[in-house]
């Protein structure tokens, strides 16, 4: 199957005084797997709706491969969606959903009945062929809305929540089921969530987006712990962002003046700091929580701000004895520390 | 709303005999032209002196009422056929206009079911004179179809607010146009509305009386246009006949669909 490349050039979308798209501009490889991340109204789905045909730009292009698709009909564009709710048709069964897009295309019957059995299987669903709509589960679901949005070959997958509905661990299971119908098929993939797990482990590239604009754009590890701006940095998990002047350096230098992120599992608790290399903090011990795997401190900082670090379990016996109100001293090694560019003061 | 005097019974009691007044006064006036319709007597009176069927030998003998019968039929059938898919396009275009414009086109389509029927068919009569249409199965068609429309409305606006949109974007971008997206995903899931919206349609068609007293003429006279005229011209117990079977036909067909529904 042929995947194509995505660009996205200068797209604007405004509904009245509110903007949905303030200019974005994104281009997606062939065979990428790429994620929108963003709260609710920052445009995510609107970008992607765009690129399925339902929302049309106020300025701006899209290009499929070379192909200018800006104004092309939804149903012209070849390109699959897995909608949030699945929007399978209950008045078909699950053969005759995942037939639809061929029977629209005036395949033979045999060939579209094979060739929709043969989606089924690669979603793990044969043998439930003859089965309505009604009496399938939410996981079920989801996997005949993947077999309907791949069985006509499209050049392009977009995906709009597909796992929102589903409970943790079935969305966990199927988090790896559609990475790996990615890998198989090799289809470019645009995955829209809101939650930062998730496109951590699904992704070859995240574009984090907010109030309409693409944050930063970049693999999961580098937008986890080189965040361009503070939005990305406490979006994509339990940051600390310190303000200039509040961490000193282990070695004696000077403290950094600039604004540093720091993750709270970054942060270590450790009485001897001598000979290692990195940034410490010293404050007060607030609170304590206990989360299974780990340990939660908040300290609040010399300079009145607070932290929170992360200890694992397995490390964290001195937590146990923590006090509160007691005085600690975090650090962090260097190659953790990551100074937040143009967040000066 | 019977749950909410659970240990009065004589309210109980009650409201079930009040219940079953209001139900009386509303049927029992359409069921006296029944034994009305089998009268040998040539006046209409009640209760009839003498049973006979010689009013239904007078009525399907008669050519004046059969061509009112065929053409009652054609108009209802056509006012259906034109009328819903007008109404089923329509409102799907306010659906997803939403807003305040389409509020405004709702509120101007249901406006022939709001308008006096007289004023309406004042309206159309002179429309229709100045197309040289008057006189016309086409102009009583066009009037029943504005008409009825309103009606279809009615029963498919709240049928298409709980569909599911997603589909019809799941249709479009597995590769449906508008016409297969329409036929293939949303006709098929709004049977039952389009159903009951053709019925609907058909039923405003064959009752309407106004407009084709107005327009129709000769030939194209719909039964009620002669019904009205022979009640004002000569009262024989043929119209308590007509009255009998057109009851019986539309409780039929209500029973046929609704049955149908359940099944």
């Amino acid at each position: 199957m042929k995947s194509l490349p995505i660009t996205i050039d200068s797209v604007r979308k405004a509904y009245g005084s509110y903007v949905a798209l303030d200019d974005v501009s994104l281009d997606i490889r062939a065979g990428e797997f790429l994620t929108l991340l963003g709260p609710s109204g920052s445009g995510k789905t609107t970008l992607l709706m765009a690129l399925a045909g339902f929302v049309r730009p106020d300025s701006g292009k899209l290009l499929l491969g070379d192909r200018d698709i800006t104004r092309l009909a939804p149903n012209k564009r070849e390109i699959g969606i897995v909608f949030q709710n699945y929007a399978l048709f209950p008045h078909m069964n699950v053969l005759a959903n995942v037939e639809y897009p061929l029977a629209l295309r005036r395949r033979r019957k045999a060939e579209a009945r094979q060739r929709a059995l043969d989606a089924l299987a690669r979603v793990k669903l044969d043998g439930l062929s003859e089965r309505g709509i009604g009496e399938l589960s939410g996981g079920q679901r989801q996997r005949v809305a993947l077999a309907r949005a791949i069985v006509f070959e499209p050049r392009v997958m977009l995906m709009d929540e597909p796992l929102s509905a589903l409970d943790k661990n079935l969305r966990e299971t199927m988090q790896y089921e559609i990475r790996r119908l990615h890998d198989d098929l090799g289809i470019t993939t645009i995955y829209v969530t809101h939650d930062q797990r998730e496109a951590l482990t699904m992704s070859d590239r995240i574009a984090v987006m907010n109030s309409g604009r693409i944050q930063q754009i970049d693999a999961p590890q580098h937008i986890y712990d080189r965040p361009s701006t503070r939005f990305v940095a406490e979006f994509m998990g339990e940051a600390n962002i310190i303000a200039p002047g509040l961490a000193r350096r282990i070695d004696g230098a000077d403290a950094p003046r600039e604004t540093l992120m720091i993750r709270a599992e970054s942060l270590h608790l450790d009485a001897s700091l001598a000979g290692r290399d990195g940034v410490a903090l010293d404050g007060t011990l607030r609170a304590k929580a206990f989360r299974g795997e780990n340990w939660l401190l908040t300290l609040a900082l010399d300079g009145g701000q607070e932290i929170l670090v992360c200890i694992p379990a397995a490390l964290a016996g001195g937590c146990v004895e923590l006090a509160a109100s007691q005085r600690v001293t975090v650090y962090a090694p260097a190659q953790k520390v990551h100074v937040l560019p143009g967040a000066m003061a | 709303m019977l749950e909410a005097y659970p240990d009065n019974r004589l309210a109980r009691v009650a409201l079930w005999g009040f219940a079953a007044l209001v139900m009386a006064f509303l049927i029992l006036p359409t069921l006296v032209v029944v034994p009305l319709s089998f009268s040998a007597s040539d006046l209409l009176e009640f209760p009839p002196r003498a049973y006979s069927l010689r009013w239904y030998e007078n009525f399907f003998g008669s050519a004046t009422w059969m061509d009112a019968l065929r053409t009652s039929l054609i108009l209802g059938t056509l006012t259906a056929a034109i009328a819903v898919p007008l109404a089923l396009l329509a409102c799907i275009s306010t659906n997803r206009l939403g807003g305040r414009a389409a509020a405004t086109i709702q509120g101007v389509l249901l406006t022939p079911s709001i308008v006096p029927g007289i004023l309406l068919a004042i309206g159309l009569f002179f429309v229709l004179a100045a197309q040289g249409l008057v006189g016309t199965l086409f102009g009583v068609l066009v009037g029943h179809v504005v008409l009825a429309i309103p009606v279809a409305c009615i029963v498919l606006v709240p049928a298409l607010a709980r569909f599911d949109w997603n589909q019809v974007q799941a249709a479009r971008s597995l590769g449906a146009d508008w016409a297969r997206a329409i036929g293939g995903i949303i006709v098929p899931q709004l049977r039952i509305s389009l159903l009951s919206a053709t019925l609907m349609a058909f039923l405003t068609s064959l009752d309407e009386s106004v407009i084709s007293i107005f327009v129709a003429s000769g030939r194209n006279s719909t039964l009620p246009k002669l019904m009205f005229l022979s009640l004002r011209d000569q009262i024989d117990p043929t119209i308590a006949t007509i009255s009998t079977l057109w009851t019986a036909i539309v409780v039929a067909v209500i029973l046929i669909v609704t049955l149908r529904q359940k099944s």
